[in-house]
């Protein structure tokens, strides 16, 4: 520890975090509040500073029917509400397969974290290459087994679609087109957060004592509730770490999205039916004009519902993670 | 194609079919042996208990196996469509093997040298420009975050000052807040107050710091003894000279870690680039390669494409094999809860 009168200290260590804290003051506390700001200014206009009045309408434009904006909530929270459980399931089957065998362990390691290494651009646009309508890879395994071409990402309408049958063509919303474009964003989504989850999870594995699963062998315990009741709960601190990153992380879903369908977040003949909250809140903000007060007003809504979700997620962990 | 899944398919209901009888028996088996029961059949048990562990080893070999082909299918679906020729793309029964390899993709990808305007309407991919500028903005911002971060960690961990405990919590807190709430007020801070659309620094100084990275390397100076600066004391060196000759050496593994990540995370930087780049020329490469296909071409430059993207994340690769442990250590440190 740096020794010296307080005083001296005082301004020793002020010198040394000034740059983090001038940039933090600049970049992150000041557009915090700035941002509830505008959030409450209607009709503002952020190039000559004028508005019209304080109030909550732009909170009750976006919710109002017609407006994108309940699409983009309904995508975002169809996507964490999925992908976030199945990622997590998926990379805790994948760690502790992972876990249990002793060679090739190093190659198939290297080899699920592959995918964290990449350009969500580059690999979102090999996914549409893949699921293509007429020649994409996907279809040609559904058709080599004797299936219909699917539809992925709209457009063809002599493909069939296999959300044609349960779907109501006429809802503005979940159209067939958008059930395939869907699943296609979760394979990709799925894709692209495995490897940091796996790679947690293992690491944690592996610091386990192999005491508890000497004793349970001896006791003659079965693997399923070694995994269930061993297993699961050493981990849960991890697993807790990981449900409130990914959470978080869904909830702001927009590269992967821009990635598969443009920058409009569309299947093919259909209109933003993919956008997410925070696409919204990007559009807005580049629009220019009186906008800027929309795009503060979703950015504060999901501000509050990712805090809700935090809050809740640490209410559940306090009574189930053992640390 | 179709039969051998179909096959991998059956022989995995046969597994988990025997895995379930012999499990059975290999509970009773262990039950048996926890009495000292006389048993008849030992050896049939035994054997039994071998193919068990067996069955076992191959179920998850063969899981294992399948995902890992399902993660490099991507990449191994970009590399082999980008050397298809145009004709051999346009089949109705997709290859998995390119019949012959067609360079033409990447020769028309490397050789562009402007932004044209091509003939469907959308931006030639200028590659060499868009890395320029990525690299440009990629160097900048690492240099500055390592100066911020070294000098705040510092702070943080080594020296003693009222309040210090406070703003640390006070970052740390930052790093539960989206994001998105920052970028809106930013874009007006950059645009307007500050005039930065298309220039280098607007893509750089807001990402001069990073909470993550201070937390990360005042973790690791805190793992340095004292001692070693009453030693340094007593010889006459100075607390930033301690700092510099010492504590930074000490903490290099980190200090590259944190270099490595923040290059790779301008190299993917989309949304903020996006925002305050206007020019073409000022693009960055995610935002460049992006803007380059629009979907309306449909599959005549699927190959083009793909081997704009192989270009893109070429570097990642390179880099992911050479630095391998560096990465991944980065990452799951940030697993453990400190």
């Amino acid at each position: 520890m740096v020794e010296g009168k307080k005083s001296v200290n005082f301004l020793r260590g002020i010198l040394y975090l000034s740059p983090a804290l001038i940039l933090m003051a600049i970049f992150t506390f000041y557009p915090l509040f700035n941002t509830f700001i505008i959030s409450f200014k209607e009709e503002y206009n952020y190039m000559t500073g004028k508005y019209a009045e304080w109030g909550f309408a732009n909170y009750a434009k976006l919710f109002a029917s017609g407006n994108i904006f309940r699409t983009c909530l309904v995508n975002t929270l169809v996507i964490v509400f999925v992908s976030v459980p199945l990622s997590i399931g998926l990379s805790l089957l994948i760690a502790v397969a992972l876990n249990s065998i002793k060679p090739l362990q190093k190659f198939f390691q290297t080899i699920f974290f592959l995918p964290y290494v990449t350009n969500t651009i580059a690999i979102g646009m090999v996914f549409s290459v893949i699921f293509e309508s007429h020649q994409g890879l996907a279809n040609a395994i559904i058709t080599e087994f004797g299936g219909n071409m699917i539809n992925w990402l709209g457009g063809n309408i002599q493909a069939t679609t296999i959300g044609k049958g349960f779907l109501d063509p006429n809802n503005a919303i979940f159209t067939p087109q958008w059930l395939t474009s869907m699943i296609v964003l979760m394979v990709y989504i799925i894709w692209n957060s495995l490897p940091f989850k796996i790679l947690i999870l293992l690491s944690a594995l592996q610091g386990i004592d192999r005491q508890y699963y000497q004793a349970a062998q001896v006791d003659g315990t079965s693997k399923l509730r070694i995994f269930s009741k061993i297993t699961v709960p050493l981990l849960s601190p991890q697993i807790f770490y990981l449900l409130i990153t990914s959470f978080i992380g869904a909830f702001k879903e927009y590269t992967s999205v821009v990635a598969i369908f443009g920058n409009n977040a569309q299947s093919v003949g259909q209109r933003n039916n993919m956008a997410t909250v925070v696409w919204y809140i990007y559009k807005k903000t580049k629009e220019g004009g009186t906008t800027m007060g929309y795009a503060a007003a979703g950015a504060v809504v999901l501000f509050v519902i990712i805090m809700f979700f935090t809050l809740i997620n640490s209410i559940i962990s306090k009574k189930r993670v053992h640390y | 194609m179709g039969i051998i899944i179909l096959l991998l398919f059956v022989a995995f209901v046969v597994c988990m079919l025997v895995l379930k009888k012999t499990n059975v028996a290999y509970e009773n088996f262990q039950r048996c042996k926890r009495g000292n029961v006389y048993i008849e059949n030992a050896d049939e048990l035994i054997r039994r208990e071998k193919i068990v562990k067996v069955v076992r080893y191959i179920i998850c070999y063969a899981f294992l196996a399948a995902l890992a082909l399902f993660m490099i299918l991507p990449f191994y679906w970009m590399i082999i469509t980008s050397l298809k020729t145009e004709v051999e793309i346009s089949l109705v029964k997709p290859t998995f093997f390119p019949k012959e390899f067609a360079w033409e993709n990447y020769k028309y990808i490397l050789n562009i040298k402007n932004y044209q305007i091509e003939t469907s309407g959308s931006i030639r991919f200028n590659l060499w420009r868009l890395m320029y500028n990525t690299l440009v903005v990629g160097f900048f911002s690492t240099l500055g975050t390592l100066v911020t971060t070294v000098m705040a960690a510092f702070a943080f961990s080594r020296i003693k000052f009222a309040g210090r405990e406070i703003i640390f919590t006070l970052f740390l807190a930052t790093m539960m807040i989206p994001g998105e709430m920052m970028v809106i007020s930013n874009y007006i801070t950059v645009v307007k107050y500050m005039r930065g659309i298309d220039t280098y620094w607007s893509m750089i100084v807001p990402f001069l710091i990073s909470v993550y990275y201070i937390y990360l390397l005042r973790q690791n100076f805190k793992q340095i003894p004292d001692e070693l600066y009453y030693a340094a004391k007593v010889d006459g060196t100075s607390n930033f000279k301690y700092l510099l000759k010492i504590m930074i050496p000490i903490a290099m593994p980190t200090l590259i870690t944190i270099t490595i990540l923040k290059l790779m995370g301008s190299w993917n930087a989309y949304v903020w680039p996006t925002m305050v780049t206007q020019s073409e020329d000022m693009r960055l490469i995610s935002n460049g390669l992006r803007n380059s296909f629009s979907d309306s071409e449909g599959r005549s430059t699927q190959g083009r494409q793909m081997a704009a993207a192989t270009a893109v994340l070429a570097p990642l690769l390179i880099m992911f094999i050479f630095l391998r442990r560096y990465i991944m250590r980065g990452v799951s440190r940030s697993g453990i809860k400190g």
